[in-house]
């Protein structure tokens, strides 16, 4: 069955699957009870499974997620929310230290099969520390999975799988898009939520876009068309792992390829990206991978965000220096 | 700002047995003593005696360069065994990393502890087995997980009446110290814990150091005052007193499992020996205060009780020696004797599901160290 749902009713659609199957299944967060969390992802869930599963947390980071880990070392399923992206390092501690090694340092006895939901990501004018993309801090910690949809149906199915899977994943939302609306098929699984998406194909060069910024690659595809260029569009989906081999394929196909997060160009996830289809795919590229992220700066004041973020020309100009060499 | 506030000699302290081994009645705790027959009474010797003997075995062995650390727990036996003893085996334990005594209790073996020590596991032993979680080096991380956990519990013990939960319910011990009373994560612990009347004890060992630095940098009063301001009930305990830990122990668990909420036990006490093998405590404490609580030896007070009531002869401590010694050695024995596991095994744990990452990366660790095998073969 398809419905049409934003992105996150989608995600309030998965959570209410995952409360409904799984008893052992749990929410827990600042405000996700009564209010319905901030962005009222966890709208109505309180008064359909009550105050023991939809958990109204003390104000306290390190403590949800510390006590996420302690309920699932018992055998339960925490789905824990993070307010912002910026308010998450009083649990990192919690995060790096202790839920991604719990597994390990116990000889692979122990699984802490915790979620993490952090709304992540910028344009939409707001003040410090809520308009971040921390994501490259996590994915240097081994132990972790982290993945990002960036519509609507995955929304539904990938906080679905983020909770089946046995590992600890930071599933980050991003916030602006999720008003986006678009078709759920509640049916049909969703691809493996750890593989990247081609979701544009094309000839020419490749884009590989991940969550908010994935409308963004795909409009620049429409706009590169205008100057006959072909630009397939990856969406990348897992950050950790990621799915090298998709990226590999379409590259060895066209040539060309640019990476582009909201997070900061240095030490970020396209970087990374950078190093292995240069190891990967050296005798395809056609030019070098070139990177359009965030600047070497604290998120900058709201009303000058726009200069900072990604876009659409700042991908057309990436193009334009690609298809220079 | 002095030294008195935590004396271990405040009126405020429970004791049951006082340093120079008299046995004093108390009004509120003796009813937790009333199984406490001779047999158990050498039972409590004889454990702490274990611990200690254990605990210099380790020492030793990192002294000969077979471990890489140790954390010696030598005059905070009695605080261990006692809270340890109180505990039922369905209950769940989340240790510091000096716990040695209450790993005792718990069954856990020795010999398998000095796994983490010796290099060879990040952890050791199966925390499901015994309930007992593994050491956690990150000061004060295990705190919320042990009210994460009780949360838990409480979800599980949902409708149960006081009398079931008294009866079968489970609790939790969250062991820390006086310098991780001042992470934030003991103080989240403690207000979730609070909030949703979590059964966990709150066990803190104050053994007046953190590494070097004196009680008082961590706290102008004691920190017992603390509970109050979370809404539970605090206890201050002679933490060299096995009686009187074990009763505290047994009433705050009491407290916990019926539905009723944390406790806070502040065990005082007084760590004889070095933070770690890697310490030295001349450098910052005089032998002046350690002389003075030379005398309140957890072990030194029992063992005058054992002697002066009759319930020990010499025959008893010779038996103990000779068992500690044979204890001693298999455990030095085991312990050189543990395999190395190859890096391959440590690429399996670092996900429960597959990862490509982690495949290829190992697929590339054997090719290259397989290398170095057909390397060899080829020189012979």
């Amino acid at each position: 069955m398809t419905t049409t749902m934003t992105l996150a009713k989608a995600i309030t659609s998965g959570l209410d699957k995952i409360l409904d199957t799984n008893d052992k299944s749990l929410l827990m967060g600042e405000d996700i009870g009564r209010l319905g969390g901030v962005y009222r992802v966890t709208d109505g869930l309180i008064d359909k499974y009550g105050s023991h599963r939809v958990i109204d947390s003390p104000l306290g980071e390190a403590g949800i997620v510390g006590t996420a880990v302690g309920m699932a070392l018992r055998g339960f399923c925490p789905i824990v929310e993070i307010q912002f992206d910026g308010f998450v390092f009083p649990a990192f501690n919690q995060i790096t230290t202790q839920l991604a090694k719990m597994h390990a340092r116990s000889e692979g006895r122990l699984t802490a099969p915790v979620v993490i939901r952090i709304p992540y990501g910028g344009g939409i004018g707001s003040i410090e520390h809520h308009s971040e993309s921390p994501e490259a801090l996590f994915a240097h910690t081994a132990g972790l999975r982290i993945i990002t949809p960036s519509n609507a149906h995955d929304a539904y199915w990938m906080i679905q799988q983020a909770a089946d899977c046995q590992d600890p994943v930071i599933v980050f939302e991003p916030k602006r898009r999720y008003w986006l609306k678009g078709e759920v098929d509640t049916e049909t699984p969703a691809l493996d939520a750890f593989k990247a998406q081609v979701v544009r194909p094309g000839t020419d060069a490749t884009i590989v876009a991940y969550g908010p910024l994935v409308p963004i690659a795909l409009a620049t595809a429409d706009a590169a068309l205008e100057d006959g260029r072909s630009i397939e569009v990856i969406d990348l989906r897992s950050i950790s792992p990621i799915d090298f081999d998709t990226i590999t394929e379409s590259v060895q196909k066209t040539g060309r390829l640019i990476v582009t997060h909201e997070a900061p160009t240095f030490g970020g996830i396209g970087g990374e990206i950078a190093a292995r289809i240069t190891e990967r795919a050296f005798l395809s590229l056609e030019a070098p991978v070139l990177r359009v992220g965030g600047f070497h700066m604290p998120y900058p004041i709201s009303k000058v965000e726009s200069q900072y973020l990604p876009d659409i020309d700042k991908l057309l100009e990436a193009l334009d220096r690609s298809f220079a060499y | 700002m002095t030294r008195a506030a935590t004396q271990a000699t405040e009126s405020d302290l429970i004791q049951i047995l006082t340093p120079d081994g008299q046995r004093h009645s108390h009004e509120t705790y003796d009813a937790y003593l009333g199984d406490v027959d001779d047999q158990m009474l050498r039972g409590f010797y004889r454990d702490m005696a274990m611990t200690r003997r254990f605990d210099q075995e380790a020492t030793a062995l990192q002294r000969q360069g077979q471990l890489a650390l140790w954390v010696p727990l030598r005059g905070q036996e009695a605080a261990q065994i006692g809270s340890g003893r109180a505990t039922r085996p369905n209950d769940y334990i989340f240790p510091t990393y000096r716990e040695h005594g209450v790993a005792l209790t718990r069954d856990v073996s020795f010999s398998e502890m000095l796994r983490l020590f010796r290099g060879i596991s990040g952890g050791g032993w199966d925390p499901r087995e015994n309930n007992f979680h593994m050491y956690t080096m990150v000061l004060a991380a295990q705190m919320p997980h042990a009210a994460g956990y009780a949360m838990a519990l409480n979800m599980e013990q949902h409708g149960w009446d006081e009398e079931r939960r008294a009866a079968e319910g489970n609790a939790v011990v969250a062991y820390f110290g006086d310098g991780s009373s001042t992470e934030g994560e003991t103080h989240e612990s403690m207000v979730f814990a609070n909030s949703f009347n979590a059964p966990v004890v709150y066990f803190c060992q104050n053994n007046q150091y953190a590494i070097s630095v004196p009680f008082e940098v961590q706290s102008k009063v004691p920190l017992v005052n603390r509970a109050a301001g979370y809404g539970m009930p605090g206890i201050r305990v002679d933490g060299n007193d096995v009686l009187a830990v074990l009763a505290v122990t047994r009433w705050a668990l009491e407290h916990a499992r019926s539905g009723k909420g944390p406790v806070f036990i502040e065990a005082v006490t007084y760590r004889l020996g070095a933070h770690t093998t890697a310490d030295d405590p001349t450098k910052y404490r005089m032998s002046e205060e350690e002389k003075q609580w030379a005398p309140k030896d957890p072990l030194v007070r029992l063992e005058t009780y054992l002697r002066e009531n009759n319930l020990v002869d010499d025959a008893f401590f010779e038996q103990l020696a000779a068992d500690a010694d044979a204890m001693a050695a298999k455990v030095r024995e085991d312990a050189m004797a543990f395999p190395v596991p190859p890096l391959a095994k440590s690429f399996e744990q670092v996900y429960a599901e597959a990862h490509p990452l982690i495949q290829e990366e190992l697929a590339w660790h054997m090719e290259y160290e397989a290398g170095f095998a057909d390397a060899a073969e080829g020189e012979q």
